[in-house]
């Protein structure tokens, strides 16, 4: 389809988001990446019965850890978008990026002033 | 005479029993005391001093109950096994005789997390049904629950709650059961509104010759408004308030209520009063003393006998 | 088994306020099996430890390792080449609370428990646990239909349900089941109801922690 999407986004394949662990989201962050989301099938489709609901907890469990932290919780989301839905995947990347850039660089990078090159977030998403 | 109580007295010569309830201030104030027991001099037989009700921390019950003796008013001595041990019951026992008091109700108390300090420790050492077992083995056998004899023996008049509205229904009379063969004297009630209920609940003890083992007094506390009787409704865990005084309440205008609550009473009490087996009411006018002359008025209960 | 759950994380924070490097232990005991204290949770806890000092420009250096069990003093004994050649300036138990003793107990350093261990109990469902004993250390369930009124009744009846039990709920909260209901239910369906017709005898809590801390003794087991 040729959409276009942020190229800050960095893509992460799983087999479905219910691969998608805690730890997976936390490393990101801690390796200084300014907002991780996931992108998973819409509820009620996951091809493997409920992968996407518990990423979708897990998700929420690190928002309440980057809140503990001291950081937005904004930085990780869940998205629900189907595998065939290349428009939606974009328009989740462009928002994902938007409330990036609105949040600013993660603190946890240090000097985002030493970033000459933070243009407005890099995001991981995992996707299935 | 087990312990020669006014209480047991009046119930031992088949007068009808009243009970009045007396809950210590949260402070040290004697006055408070007083004021309130003023209210019920010469209207009841004996007064229940609430120990902690709710978990509040309020002024001692066996010192309140030392009060009303020197007052020369007959206390009714809460115990619930929330705050002690096996040892502090004991030897509070031991304390209230020595000071005059004569009854003592057994309690399993309410729970901590619903007071004022909800990050207390609790104790349940003893269940309240075990607690009548001591309290009866000090009086019946003189000796403490380690065997040790009593110099000096504690004669209580043993009482205990019941409560005919908590589930399962079908327990509740066993549970009296096991309360009278503990060596419970006398019962008291939780609060009564659902009448039929409690008629189901007085037959079948009544049938089991429980009645004729125990004197049972029923609970009444007097609706103030249709307020509290929503709240006795909705968040009093065990209580039973049918729609019907909910309705019967609102139905009259707010001044009205208080009023209208102490005809209820009235018609409850009159009614209890011809149920086989009872044989007398507990009166809980909660924080509502002053009216208890009023209702026992109405109620054709005054004036109190005088057995000997 | 042990069932516990993490401390807040603000609270680990300050423990950790004035260290630059600590080594996070866990057990795969039954820390691992309640999801409080395992490989994985120290992974968590430790990432999380990394990004809140990282944020506050003042590194905290986490290093994660897990034991067999912590309360064994032979899987606790490995670690002492690691604290001795690290330099780090704490130990960070994630076992029940056994754990931290045990490390405290052989290594000359400051240890801090990250967990608290709530209760004796089981799971439920996946991701519930519940109190099931109170290690009385006299167990009396077989008279209640194997229920255990002296850790599920709220105030450890003997001889309930007490007057708040009202919809099979316990007058606490909601979320507690009234034990006594059913512990009804079950003698009822047992077909010994009239057992708790009886009224049961005042317990002798000596065997339980009021004895003082206690201890067993196997000597068929000594090495």
């Amino acid at each position: 389809m040729r959409l276009d999407y942020p190229p800050n986004v960095r893509i992460v394949n799983v087999p479905c988001t219910g691969r998608v662990d805690m730890l997976h989201l936390l490393k990101a962050i801690e390796n200084g990446a300014d907002g991780v989301y996931v992108a998973g099938c819409h509820e009620g489709e996951c091809h493997f019965q409920n992968g996407n609901l518990k990423a979708k907890r897990r998700v929420a469990a690190v928002k309440e850890i980057l809140k503990e932290v001291g950081l937005e919780p904004e930085r990780v989301e869940m998205f629900h978008v189907a595998a065939s839905d290349g428009p939606g995947f974009a328009a989740a990347a462009r928002e994902m990026t938007e409330r990036i850039r609105r949040l600013g660089p993660s603190p946890v990078r240090g000097a985002a002033e030493e970033d000459p090159l933070w243009e407005g977030g890099g995001a991981e998403a995992m996707s299935t | 005479m087990k312990a020669g109580s006014n209480l047991e007295k009046v119930l031992t010569s088949g007068h009808f029993a009243v009970t009045g309830e007396l809950g210590p201030p949260r402070g040290a104030s004697v006055e408070a005391v007083e004021k309130k027991a003023g209210y019920l001099k010469g209207m009841v037989d004996s007064i229940n001093v609430t120990d902690n009700q709710t978990s509040v921390v309020r002024m001692s019950s066996v010192a309140v109950c030392k009060l009303l003796v020197d007052m020369g008013l007959e206390p009714n001595l809460q115990m619930v096994c929330r705050d002690r041990n096996r040892i502090a019951m004991q030897s509070d026992l031991l304390g209230a005789y020595a000071l005059g008091i004569r009854n003592v109700l057994c309690l399993s108390g309410d729970h901590n997390k619903f007071g004022d300090h909800p990050q207390s420790k609790n104790v349940f050492d003893v269940d309240s049904v075990q607690l009548i077992s001591i309290v009866k083995k000090l009086r019946d056998e003189g000796k403490m629950l380690s065997g040790q004899e009593c110099e000096g023996v504690p004669r209580f008049f043993i009482g205990a709650a019941a409560n005919p509205f908590g589930d399962p229904f079908e327990f509740r009379v066993t549970r009296l059961a096991k309360k009278i063969d503990a060596g419970v004297d006398f019962i008291q009630t939780q609060c009564i509104y659902n009448m039929e209920k409690f008629r189901k609940y007085m037959h079948i003890a009544h049938e089991e010759g429980l009645t004729e083992k125990c004197y049972i007094m029923a609970g009444i506390t007097p609706l103030k408004s249709v307020g509290m009787a929503r709240y006795m409704a909705k968040f009093v865990p065990g209580l039973d308030v049918p729609d019907y005084y909910i309705e019967r309440l609102k139905g009259v205008e707010k001044r009205k209520q208080a009023e209208e609550g102490i005809k209820i009473a009235v018609e409850q009490i009159q009614e209890i009063r011809e149920m086989p087996g009872v044989a007398g009411i507990h009166l809980m006018a909660i924080e509502w003393e002053h009216k208890v002359p009023e209702i026992m008025e109405a109620a054709g209960l005054l004036p109190r006998p005088k057995v000997d | 088994m042990v069932v516990a759950e993490r401390k807040p994380i603000e609270e680990i924070l300050a423990m950790v306020a004035d260290f630059k490097k600590v080594l996070l232990v866990g057990c795969k005991g039954c820390v691992t099996v309640c999801c409080a204290g395992g490989t994985k949770e120290v992974g968590i806890l430790a990432s999380a430890l990394r990004i809140a000092r990282k944020k506050a420009g003042n590194p905290l250096e986490v290093v994660e390792h897990t034991l067999e069990r912590q309360c064994d003093p032979e899987y606790v004994d490995q670690l002492a080449p690691m604290i001795k050649e690290n330099g780090f300036d704490a130990v960070l138990s994630m076992a029940c609370s056994v754990g931290p003793q045990f490390i405290a107990k052989k290594y000359p350093i400051q240890v801090f428990p990250m967990l608290n261990t709530t209760f004796i109990g089981g799971a439920l469902e996946h991701g519930v646990w519940a109190e099931f004993c109170q290690s009385c250390g006299n167990c009396i369930i077989h008279n209640f239909g194997g229920l255990c009124p002296i850790a599920r009744c709220s105030k450890s009846l003997m001889n309930g349900p007490c007057g708040g039990s009202a919809n099979k709920q316990c007058e606490v909260s909601p979320e507690i089941d009234c034990i006594w209901h059913l512990i009804y239910d079950r003698m009822v369906e047992l077909g010994k109801v009239e057992k708790l017709r009886t009224v049961f005898p005042i317990k002798d809590w000596s065997t339980s922690r009021d004895g003082g801390p206690r201890k067993i003794v196997r000597e068929d087991l000594k090495l």
